[in-house]
């Protein structure tokens, strides 16, 4: 028998600025006990859809049910909900916000001790109870936003992308508690940009443009790929070029790097590709792979960006350096003596849990915080001495959206070309081009903070290369962008590496971490593991380990270790 | 001859800050429509003088000198209306009840008194829960009690007298005074309002770490965030510098190059204060607040609401760091005073001097704020 | 929507309690700025006049005109600059070191000695209207006693005709504080009550607790009395300190009862809370809801509630429009529960119209908070 939680018949939801239809006659149902996965691409209408659920907007056309009565008027004491921006009060403490949705949702006060040791015990926020929220991390934030949602045991529980910034082991925490809840007989509605974790669902909804594409078991959908994907090993160095080549190809609609290997999707019908000195293999299907297949396919494999970037001429010293970078906050240590050095044209990145330390180390490099120990080189020019100079020869991209939301396109790249030193024609001309090969005409007058995120993150990285520097530093670029994008941004930085420029990127995306020549993982302020992605999967000990099994076991070592000393 | 990129990143900033202030429709709003306002509220409303007065008569004489009192109260331009009453508790309701502010009493003898030749007095008494109104209206009182008296027997007019003469403002128009005391507060408080902004939203908006990674020095970043409140300073006074004679008939006697020097320094005193703010709050809600609780003290301590003279000597000392109470006397000169450059500098200087101290320590305190 | 419950309205008082006591923002103006206000209404904000510099030009020798100017130098009003000429003193009548001129002229002695009258000149400072008017009246004043001393001398001296007998109510030395203070208190009020409110719920629209908020069962009624409540009694609260400090540290007196004034504040401070919700549920919006509450709220109480400024003196279309500030029904109860006691007959209809103001803001705030993201 299948008990439904919660459905959508129908549902159309418009909306009058920007005139927009979020949804389209939608359908939707949450099955108690299931995990329900939604997927789609920004702007396809999943928070419209889960905020309807909530009983939190009229749908214009179609019904909402939720526990067997109309969203708007069911008993939301057994609805759990967690918003994208988690809701919670940033001037209470974890155990504060805690009581607060508890009493909110009437959770009886016999169970209430019982119920709090068992969350924060679950999100590992028991050391933390005091803190104020607004000072807890990334991922301890959505960990609590989380706890808030099931202080009652709800029937229905609504996440909204609750995996977005938060690195691989909460996620995994994360995922394994709703996992556990949905078992108990929770309906869950798991909306996500992580395909790993709609693959994981027991059934999986895909959204596009408002309209449903996909219903049914993710397997399902994998399963139309069979025979289409393919590992190709033996490229190691000049992988990069050889992917941009592979991406061209017509029967190639889709490739990714993995560590040392190319991983590629060919067209329905097409041979294995065969690539001189390349040997290639089958591989399973993922669901990412049908997600980007059904949304068309990868982009190409040249970048414009780097056919236009002008080539960064060799040297012998390392483009990034760091020489024990220590950053001290009161007797806080946030980084504690961190080393690696980035030769010119490399892609660097620098992995670990929320808090760990790495948005430290990232700060101090590009000369946001001025370290309390240590010292580092960007493109030649002392972090301490020529800050000014280092600051010229870096291109910066935020964590999130951080240019002028309130201007527009056009104004943001005016301001940033003229800030980099561009004048006169160069200036018109390095313009142009970004507009051009970001795709951002369309938006050109408009409110850069009214775009939908994928075009954000565009115009971020425009402006972040617009004078051409040797050197960039991206601090989870592709942050709650969907697989789409993503692959158009690793065609970029790639190229730009093919160039010369060096990179040094965060990430929580295993699979970009892949990309990588060479990965430090940082944990708790101090560099656990430096090396390529393959031999980081060696040094864990595993058997053929996935990069996040990988990051989760040399982790969980470091914690054996500390405890063992 | 300043280097080219130093000179586009100077200007790429200063448009960007501008974009920043005007591009919302909202904050658009928000820098015209409240100046307007205030404009037609300060303008009207913010009165001191005392018109329009009720007031009510408890005549017990009834007789013929009375009336006359009577009559005579009711013609003062000042007063509105002559409320009878018939009993003292009604007239003690009447001024307990803010019906009226004063309340004439005239005893049975009035009539008779004059008639005789004797002194005759008549009672006011007055509501001093509004003490400045009630003095000014005694005032009033005062001089048609006198006037009468004249009346009464000519020949005992008092034989001296003096000869007054307002400079600068013949009739005593209120708002000869208010009109150039709103260039003050207008750029006050549109100027402070969007420098206490600029920085505070920046880093509440997370854009401050961009900035910052940018070869931007932070006399750069400073300067353009001084360009739009310097400019919509400059803006809304040119415009009620125009509007004020034209429209409202207040005279401009000054020098308006010397008038605009010293505005000049005066934004810049003001931009310093609101920098301060701006680089002290980590939102925009502090940035806001704080520049509130600037601007109440620098408005009440600037000599508009009430004249710095009558200050305690101790606050009048504290007042010299408070720009707006150098402006207003260089504004109220311009316009009424024909206010010659001596005068201009003696407080152009101070204004100076804040500014010099204020951007110098937003200078600072920026740099030290980074982390 | 959903039934009252009382663990729910108990959760979210406390939390709206936390918030207060953690904001540094509610502390600067439930507490910073009423002290703040009630020290320069108390110190700086004075109408009343106290000794006036003016510039002194006697152009006669003679023995009557010395003694005049003599007068002049005695006068509790007037601190006098002696000079040659009104050229002389201009310059300091411009710069605003002297706030008048008196010229005692050539001929006064032999004016004087005639019989004929003399005459002074005032000269004024136009620029400030009232300091002009108070310098022309008494300076006048001063000249007049003069006169009557010397009539009174020669046995020339006349009662006038007519006389008047003033008497001031309430505040017989006429100090403006004791009408600034109170109206200080009414300042406070209204930020308290409307712009803290209108920011509170602005900021749970924009920082996204609003969304989770409303996914709960929490009705939005009860939802609304959580937020008023904690600023009620903040209002109070500093509406009670305000009083203490004017009071002991302004002597200004207190002669109603407590309870009147707590139920005038209390009546006050419905229209402001309701008037700061409506506001906030309007806007969604912290900067727009401070701008919105600073015009619509701290401006009209400042300057249209006859607070500063008298009401009748107004333009007509301006006065239409003190009717619809709640601040004007305040002001008079609140000075008169301070200086002149219960007068229950003026504060009544006071009261009441300040609570049918604040039924219509909160019936409109009701509306305009709906469970609902668009």
């Amino acid at each position: 028998m299948v008990d439904t939680v919660a459905s959508a018949r129908g549902v159309t939801k418009r909306f009058a600025k920007p005139a927009t239809t979020a949804l389209d006659a939608v359908d939707i149902d949450i099955v108690a006990g299931r995990m329900t996965g939604l997927v789609g691409p920004d702007g396809a209408g999943k928070t419209t859809l889960i905020r309807l659920l909530a009983g939190l907007l009229d749908p214009d056309e179609g019904e909402v049910e939720a526990l067997g009565r109309p969203a708007t008027a069911t008993d939301r004491s057994l609805i759990g909900y967690m918003p994208q921006r988690f809701g919670l009060y940033e001037d209470l403490s974890v155990i504060e916000n805690l009581s607060l949705y508890a009493d909110l949702r009437g959770l009886a006060a016999d169970e209430r001790d019982a119920r709090f040791a068992r969350l924060l015990d679950f999100t590992d926020l028991d050391r933390f109870r005091t803190r104020l929220a607004g000072k807890l991390s990334g991922g301890m934030k959505q960990k609590l936003g989380l706890a808030c949602a099931l202080v009652r045991t709800p029937r229905l529980l609504l996440l909204d992308e609750p995996g977005v910034g938060v690195d691989p082991v909460s996620r995994r925490e994360l995922w394994a508690m709703v996992r556990e809840l949905s078992s108990e007989g929770i309906g869950v509605l798991w909306s996500t940009a992580y395909l790993d974790e709609a693959e994981k669902c027991d059934s999986v909804f895909l959204l596009n443009e408002g309209r449903l594409i996909h219903a049914g078991p993710p397997g399902a959908l994998t399963e139309t790929m069979a025979g289409r994907t393919f590992r190709l090993f033996g490229a190691d160095e000049d992988r990069r070029a050889r992917l941009e080549r592979l991406l061209d190809r017509d029967d190639v609609t889709d490739g990714t790097i993995q560590g040392a290997s190319l991983r590629l999707v060919v067209k329905p019908g097409a041979p294995p590709p065969e690539v001189p000195g390349l040997t290639t293999e089958p591989a399973t299907p993922r669901f990412e792979d049908a997600f980007v297949d059904r949304l068309g396919g990868g982009p190409g494999g040249t970048s414009r960006l780097a056919e236009s970037y002008r080539p960064i001429p060799p040297g012998d010293a390392p483009a990034i350096e760091a020489v024990g970078l220590t950053k001290r906050f009161g007797d806080f240590t946030a980084a504690s003596d961190i080393h690696f050095s980035i030769p010119r044209g490399q892609i660097f990145g620098l992995l670990g849990p929320n808090g760990a330390g790495k948005s430290t180390t990232f700060k101090m490099l590009c000369g946001l915080l001025t370290p309390s120990a240590g010292n580092g080189r960007v493109a030649g020019h002392d972090l301490r001495t020529a800050r000014a100079d280092a600051r010229q020869s870096l291109g910066y991209m935020a964590q999130k959206f951080s240019l002028y939301g309130d201007l527009s396109v056009r104004q943001n790249l005016d301001f940033f070309s003229g800030v980099y030193g561009l004048t006169g024609a160069a200036r018109r001309e390095a313009i142009e081009r970004s507009i051009d090969i970001f795709h951002l005409a369309d938006y050109v007058n408009s409110n850069s903070g009214g775009m939908p995120l994928g075009f954000k993150q565009r115009l971020a990285l425009a402006c972040a290369v617009m004078h051409q520097p040797p050197v960039l530093f991206l601090d989870e670029p592709t942050s709650g962008v969907d697989p789409i994008v993503r692959r158009e941004f690793w065609t970029h930085i790639n190229g730009l590496v093919e160039r010369g420029v060096t990179v040094l990127v965060t990430t929580h995306f295993m699979d970009e971490a892949e990309y990588c020549d060479r990965i430090a993982l940082i944990y708790r302020a101090e560099e656990i593991a430096v090396g390529t992605p393959d031999e980081l999967k060696a040094q864990a000990g595993l058997d053929d380990p996935t990069l996040e099994d990988a990051f989760i076991a040399l982790i969980e070592a470091s914690d054996r270790a500390r405890e063992a000393a | 001859m300043i280097d080219p990129v130093v000179r586009g990143r100077l200007w790429a900033i200063i448009v960007k800050e501008i974009w920043a202030v005007l591009r919302d429709p909202r904050s658009r709003i928000i820098l015209i429509v409240p100046p307007f306002l205030q404009l037609i509220v300060f303008g009207f409303a913010t009165t001191l003088e005392v018109k329009n007065i009720d007031i009510a008569l408890y005549d017990r004489d009834g007789g013929v000198w009375a009336r006359e009192f009577s009559q005579r109260l009711a013609g003062s331009p000042n007063v509105r209306r002559i409320i009878p009453v018939r009993s003292p508790a009604e007239l003690r309701d009447a001024i307990d009840n803010r019906q009226v502010i004063a309340a004439i009493g005239i005893d049975q003898r009035f009539s008779a008194d004059i008639a005789a030749g004797r002194p005759a007095t008549v009672q006011a008494i007055l509501d001093g829960r509004r003490s400045n109104a009630a003095q000014i209206v005694a005032g009033y009182l005062g001089r048609i009690t006198v006037d009468m008296g004249a009346s009464v027997r000519p020949q005992l007019k008092a034989p001296g007298g003096s000869i007054v003469t307002h400079w600068y403002n013949p009739n005593l128009d209120y708002l000869w005074f208010t009109m150039p005391a709103l260039v003050v507060i207008v750029s006050t408080v549109t100027a402070l309002g969007v420098t206490a902004q600029s920085v505070a939203r920046e880093r509440e908006l997370g854009t401050f770490d961009q900035l910052m990674v940018s070869p931007l020095r932070v006399h750069e970043i400073l300067i353009g965030k001084m360009v739009p409140p310097l400019l919509i300073g400059l803006f809304n006074a040119t415009l009620y510098t125009i509007l004020i004679p034209t429209v409202f008939g207040v005279p401009l006697t000054g020098s308006v190059p010397l008038f605009y020097v010293a505005l000049l320094f005066y934004m810049l005193a003001l931009i310093g204060l609101g920098m301060l703010i701006s680089c002290l709050s980590q939102t925009q809600q502090q940035a806001f607040l704080g520049m509130f609780l600037l601007t109440v003290p620098a408005i009440l301590l600037s000599g508009y609401a009430s004249p710095v003279d009558n200050m305690p000597n101790w606050l009048q000392w504290v007042a010299e760091f408070n720009p707006p109470k150098h402006f207003l006397i260089v504004s109220e000169g311009t316009f009424l005073k024909a206010m010659p450059p001596g005068d201009i500098l003696a407080n152009t200087w101070p204004l100076m001097a804040i500014a010099a101290a204020t951007l110098t320590a937003a200078a600072l305190l920026f740099r030290s704020r980074m982390e | 929507m959903d039934g009252f419950n009382r663990q729910r309205f108990a959760a979210m008082l406390v939390k709206e309690t936390l918030q207060i006591v953690r904001d540094p923002s509610t502390f600067l103006i439930a507490f910073l700025l009423p002290l703040l206000l009630l020290f320069l209404f108390g110190y700086g904000v004075s109408l009343d006049v106290t000794r006036v510099k003016i510039g002194l030009v006697v152009e006669d020798r003679s023995a009557p005109a010395l003694s005049l100017a003599t007068s002049f130098r005695q006068s509790r009003w007037f601190e006098p600059h002696e000079a040659h000429s009104v050229a002389d003193v201009k310059p300091a009548l411009v710069s605003g070191a002297v706030r008048g001129i008196v010229v005692i002229p050539q001929d006064f002695g032999r004016k004087m000695a005639s019989g004929r009258g003399a005459a002074i000149q005032i000269i004024t400072d136009g620029s400030l209207p009232n300091t002009a008017n108070f310098v022309a009246a008494y300076a006048e004043g001063v000249r007049a006693s003069w006169e009557e001393g010397q009539l009174r001398e020669r046995g020339h001296a006349t009662d006038p005709p007519i006389q008047i007998a003033t008497r001031f109510w309430f505040n017989p030395e006429l100090a403006s504080r004791f009408f600034l203070v109170p109206g200080a208190i009414a300042i406070v009020m209204t930020m308290i009550g409307t712009l803290l409110t209108a920011l509170v719920i602005a900021r749970e629209w924009e920082r996204g607790t609003m969304e989770a908020i409303m996914a709960t069962p929490i009705g939005m009624g009860e939802f609304l009395a959580t937020k008023v409540i904690p600023y009620f009694l903040l209002g109070l609260g500093s509406m009670t300190v305000c009083t203490l400090i004017a009071i002991f540290a302004f002597g200004v007196p207190f002669r109603g009862s407590p309870l009147a004034l707590l139920i005038i504040a209390s009546a006050f401070l419905v229209p402001a809370l309701g008037q700061g919700l409506l506001i906030s549920a309007a806007t969604k919006n912290q900067f727009v809801a401070s701008q919105v509450a600073l015009l619509t709220a701290f401006l009209p109480a400042m300057l249209l509630s006859g607070f500063l400024f008298e009401i009748p003196s107004m333009p007509t279309p301006v006065q239409a429009l003190t009717y619809i500030v709640p601040a004007r029904y305040l002001i008079p109860p609140l000075q008169t529960v301070f200086v002149a006691g219960d007068l229950w007959g003026l504060f009544l209809p006071d009261i009441l119209i300040m609570l049918g103001f604040g039924a219509v803001f909160f019936a409109l705030a009701f509306r305009a908070t709906r469970r609902r993201i668009a």
